[in-house]
């Protein structure tokens, strides 16, 4: 229901003659009554059970592929994560008005059923097609509605994808052949090293993690704001569903083998896209390279292999998912006002603009996991996860948190204190009533986790 | 001698596209000039639907292989949804074609040829001797050099027609002669007969077999353009009346296909560890070649003839696999492979009649966003031959590599991989020309006011989509009917 919705959303909008007007109200109502369909659900899932709301039915029984989808109490947050994202993220190009919009918005509906589609696939190949699913929308939406430098972006991004989801189908086949079943639950495990890399190398690419992190800074930078939101809060969490839900659980073995080899990319992402983020010289810049940072803590997270790991990773996935939307969306506002994105050529926007300042700085203060924040708690529990396999990961995770302070922090000050930059007009408006509709209710989200993150990490059926 | 019984029923497809052949060209004399189009466009039509019809009663009627009409075509499952294929293929053809603007005197010959040439390939589908197999190929393929070189105004035309009867008779030759030194060999004509004389006579590793064999092979990858066998095909594709093109990439590559599968299965199973290998090498050297010189190409009808070569490579993938569920993958490949590529020549023909010129990568410029349906079907059937999901390429593919890991090849499912993964940037450089640069920035002039519109060509089109997306979702009862297909072949 909630993947089916979206999209027949999407068929809605694409194929009726709607006017300009019509196709984006009708979009943002859709992905609005798609964030009501997951309240619902949540009310009514039983976080005791295991897998809640399964489907399967029949696809095709010779090589044992069934469409198989359902959500554990991990996922479902995901899943709310992906839905709120999603609908900010169309209710702010509904307010900043696209081209040719039927198609637009009709893409981005049809994202938001793929990408929920990925969290709560239970089979493999169904994964597979959710996952690639989320490709072709997005090849369109940064090919098209993107900046100058959209057509080199999309292809780096489009090949660096293909390339690794294409081993994963390669793996795939092996895998599903070799154990005569396609679906997660109940194909059992495997201790096929190989088959094993073919999984974390497409997931290390979508995450993504060091050294596969190429296609990252185009696609963030040359994409609309909200589509980098969607893109960087949401697309990238497919790779964490990946890990979390089949490459340590169908993998023990290999994963225990190869934990040093991804916890070490991992650390060494974490710190080299802290340090970026550090010298990047935009503000999309910052938020895109913390993006790696943030996803190689969250794999941290996950590659410690036990509990407190696994919850601290969810609980970061959501919190990652909310503020880098958040920011991105701040970036898209700030870009509207002064043309730029330019460090150098922004500042002082704090003077007589007080909402902005505030959004940005309450996203800004969360996002560097100041103590009480929710992002706080989340990394606190990857990090204790992690002590267990020795104190130097976890040294080297607490220190990049420490640059995470220094780069949003720079970020802040950089935009709204300092003086007043050459790029920034005196008149340039604070924000508007229509987008702190959209920004507050992200924000207002990472508040109420920041007070009670429990309401995620008690609530967690694996 | 006695006189063979001859089974009408299991020639009733060829029969029937033959008759329509007769009547179109009987048409094109007795019919008034200004309805010669419409009349024999629907005749030829009819023939297809008629063969289809047939087809289908063939395959429900035929739960077991039979030997028919002297054991020279063999009547069963694997056969009849080829002849559905083609059928298919060849009805769509007729509403592509028809808006060509074919020269009056020469219309009622084309369709007379194109249904002609249909059944020549359904005939060969059923081959099961060398004679047949040698008929049924010079069949089709003399109807197709003439469909090639039929726009005698073009001189693009005349050459590719030339360029194929020359390239296409070397490849007969090779198959005939490969056919001529396995008959001396075996002493046997019929595939069956010749598999029990390498048996019983113990001619594994006779020379004269082996150099048959290899022959063979070259011969059908000839047809099947299948590197390095495809020499002839960028330039024929390029050069022959688009909708000609669009057939022959759809259904010869099929016939094709099928029929090599048939062959080497049926006649030559003692040799399998021999011809895996060389169909396995063919296939990495036409996927190989396929992508890479396909990547250069701005000619839209060059780049999709070099995307054919490469998936020909995939579906030899299957047919290297020699197992049932190679034979289950390569029957369900042809599908979704046929329609997209069809529906892709057909979305060029449309730009090309727009144009009235060679569509290049760069004069599709913003055509995604003037004709919507045209576009959207584009990029349907881009999507299909890259193997992404939402379209039956997928599953075709993925039925591949499934039947390659099963017999062992894992290998070539490495190489498929890494041509899908190539083969990604000149699909989507299609996708981009079309709905991401503008006609104004690329500054393009219209032939001169728009063109009517085609009501045949956009359904044929669209036709086409549906099937490539229904492909994906109703996987099932597709598969059930490859599989009693492929049941029937010797494994």
């Amino acid at each position: 229901m909630l993947i089916a919705f979206p999209v027949a959303a999407a068929l809605v909008v694409w194929l009726l003659p709607w006017t300009n007007q019509v196709a984006g109200s009708l979009a943002l109502l859709a992905a609005l009554v798609d964030v009501g369909i997951w309240i619902n659900a949540l009310t009514r899932f039983d976080f005791n059970g295991g897998l809640e709301f399964e489907q399967q039915e029949e696809w095709f029984g010779d090589l044992g592929v069934s469409y198989h989808v359902g959500l554990y109490g991990w996922s479902l947050w995901l899943v709310g994560m992906a839905v709120v994202v999603s609908a900010a993220a169309i209710a702010y190009a509904y307010w900043n008005g696209r081209e040719n919009p039927r198609a637009y918005f009709g893409l981005m509906l049809f994202l938001t059923g793929a990408i929920v589609g990925v969290f709560s696939s239970q089979d493999l190949l169904v994964f597979y097609v959710f996952f690639e699913a989320m490709l072709i929308p997005l090849y369109v939406l940064v090919g098209v509605w993107g900046g100058p430098g959209r057509l080199g972006a999309t292809i780096k991004f489009v090949i660096y994808t293909m390339a690794g989801s294409l081993l994963m189908l390669a793996a795939i086949v092996a895998y599903g052949l070799e154990r005569g079943s396609f679906d997660i639950p109940e194909s059992g495990t495997s201790d096929n090293h190989w088959i094993f890399l073919g999984f974390v190398i497409a997931f290390a690419v979508k995450a993504p993690l060091f050294p596969l992190h190429g296609w990252l800074p185009d696609a963030y930078r040359e994409s609309s704001a909200e589509v980098s939101a969607v893109l960087s809060g949401v697309v990238s969490k497919a790779a964490g569903f990946g890990f979390l839900a089949i490459a340590v659980p169908l993998f023990p073995g290999p994963a225990d083998d190869l934990q040093p080899l991804v916890l070490g990319l991992a650390t060494a992402g974490l710190i080299y896209g802290s340090y970026l983020a550090f010298r990047a010289p935009d503000v999309r810049g910052v938020i895109a390279y913390s993006s790696l940072a943030q996803m190689s803590l969250i794999t941290i997270g996950i590659f410690a292999l036990d509990d407190l790991g696994r919850s601290g990773a969810v609980l970061h996935m959501v919190n990652h998912g909310l503020i880098s939307a958040a920011l991105f969306l701040l970036a898209g506002a700030v870009e509207r006002r002064t043309a730029t994105g330019d460090l150098n050529r922004l500042g002082g926007m704090a003077r007589g603009r007080p909402a902005l300042a505030t959004v940005l700085m309450a996203a800004g203060i969360i996002a560097l996991a100041v103590p009480g924040s929710s992002a706080f708690a989340g990394e606190f529990l990857i990090l204790s996860g992690i002590l267990d396999d020795g104190w130097g990961w976890a040294v080297a995770g607490a220190f990049a948190i420490v640059l995470a302070a220094m780069y949003m922090l720079r970020l802040i000050s950089a935009v709204l204190h300092e003086d007043v930059g050459p790029a920034v007009p005196e008149e340039a408006l604070d924000l508007r009533p229509a987008e702190l509709a959209v920004i507050v209710p992200l924000v207002g989200c990472l508040l109420a986790l920041s007070a009670w993150p429990a309401a995620i990490t008690e609530h967690l059926s694996f | 001698m006695d006189k063979p019984v001859v089974d009408w029923f299991s020639l009733s497809p060829s029969l029937t596209l033959l008759a329509a052949a007769g009547l179109a060209l009987l048409g094109a004399v007795l019919v008034p000039r200004v309805a010669v189009r419409i009349f024999s466009a629907v005749v030829c039509a009819l023939g297809f639907v008629g063969a289809g019809v047939a087809a289908g009663l063939l395959y429900w009627k035929s739960p077991e292989a039979t030997y028919e009409v002297a054991d020279t075509i063999v009547r069963d499952r694997y056969g009849a949804l080829a002849q559905l294929i083609v059928a298919g293929v060849g009805f769509l053809a007729v509403g592509i074609s028809y808006g060509q603007g074919t020269r009056r005197e020469h219309v009622g010959e084309y369709f007379a040829l194109l249904a002609a040439c249909g059944g020549g390939m359904v005939f060969l589908v059923q081959a099961t001797n060398l004679m047949t197999l040698f008929l049924g190929l010079e069949w089709f393929s003399i109807c197709l050099y003439i469909l090639c070189a039929i726009e005698i105004d073009r001189v693009g035309s005349l050459e590719a027609g030339l360029k194929y009867l020359i390239v296409g008779s070397f490849g007969s030759a090779v198959l005939l002669f490969g056919s001529a030194l396995v008959y001396g060999a075996t002493g046997e004509l019929e595939f069956g007969a010749i598999a029990a004389a390498i048996d019983e006579q113990g001619l594994v590793n006779d020379g004269l077999v082996l150099a048959g064999l290899a022959m063979m092979i070259a011969g059908l990858g000839f047809k099947a353009s299948a590197a390095p066998f495809h020499m002839w095909t960028p330039d024929v594709y390029e050069g022959a009346p688009t909708p000609v093109t669009a057939f022959m990439s759809a259904a010869t590559k099929a016939v094709a296909l099928v029929l090599a599968m048939r062959v080497l299965v049926t006649a030559f199973p003692a040799e399998d560890d021999l011809w895996t290998i060389a169909v396995a090498v063919i296939a990495c050297v036409s996927l190989a070649w396929g992508n890479i010189a396909a990547l250069v190409q701005r000619n839209l009808k060059r780049m999709l003839a070099y995307s054919s070569v490469s998936h020909a490579g995939f579906m030899l993938i299957a047919v290297a696999a020699d197992s049932e569920l190679g034979a289950k993958a390569l029957l369900f490949y042809l599908i979704p492979y046929s329609a997209a590529s069809l529906g892709a020549f057909a979305v060029i023909a449309a730009r090309e009649r727009e144009l009235g010129e060679q569509v290049t990568i760069d004069n599709v410029g913003g055509m995604g966003w003037e004709r919507p349906t045209l576009g959207v079907a584009m990029w349907v059937f881009m999507l299909a031959f890259a193997g992404l999901p939402l379209t039956g390429g997928f599953v075709g593919k993925f039925y591949v590599f499934a039947a390659a890991y099963e017999s062992g090849w894992w290998w070539l499912v490495v190489a498929g991989v890494i041509a899908t993964a190539i083969s990604l940037y000149y699909y989507l450089a299609v996708i981009r020309a079309m709905y991401m640069r503008m006609p104004a920035e690329l500054q393009l002039a219209p032939a001169g006011g728009s063109p009517p519109r085609e009501a045949l060509l956009s359904a044929s089109v669209v036709v086409c989509m549906a099937v490539t997306v229904v492909t994906f979702f109703a996987v099932q009862p597709l598969i059930d009917v490859a599989e009693k297909a492929a049941s029937q072949l010797p494994f």
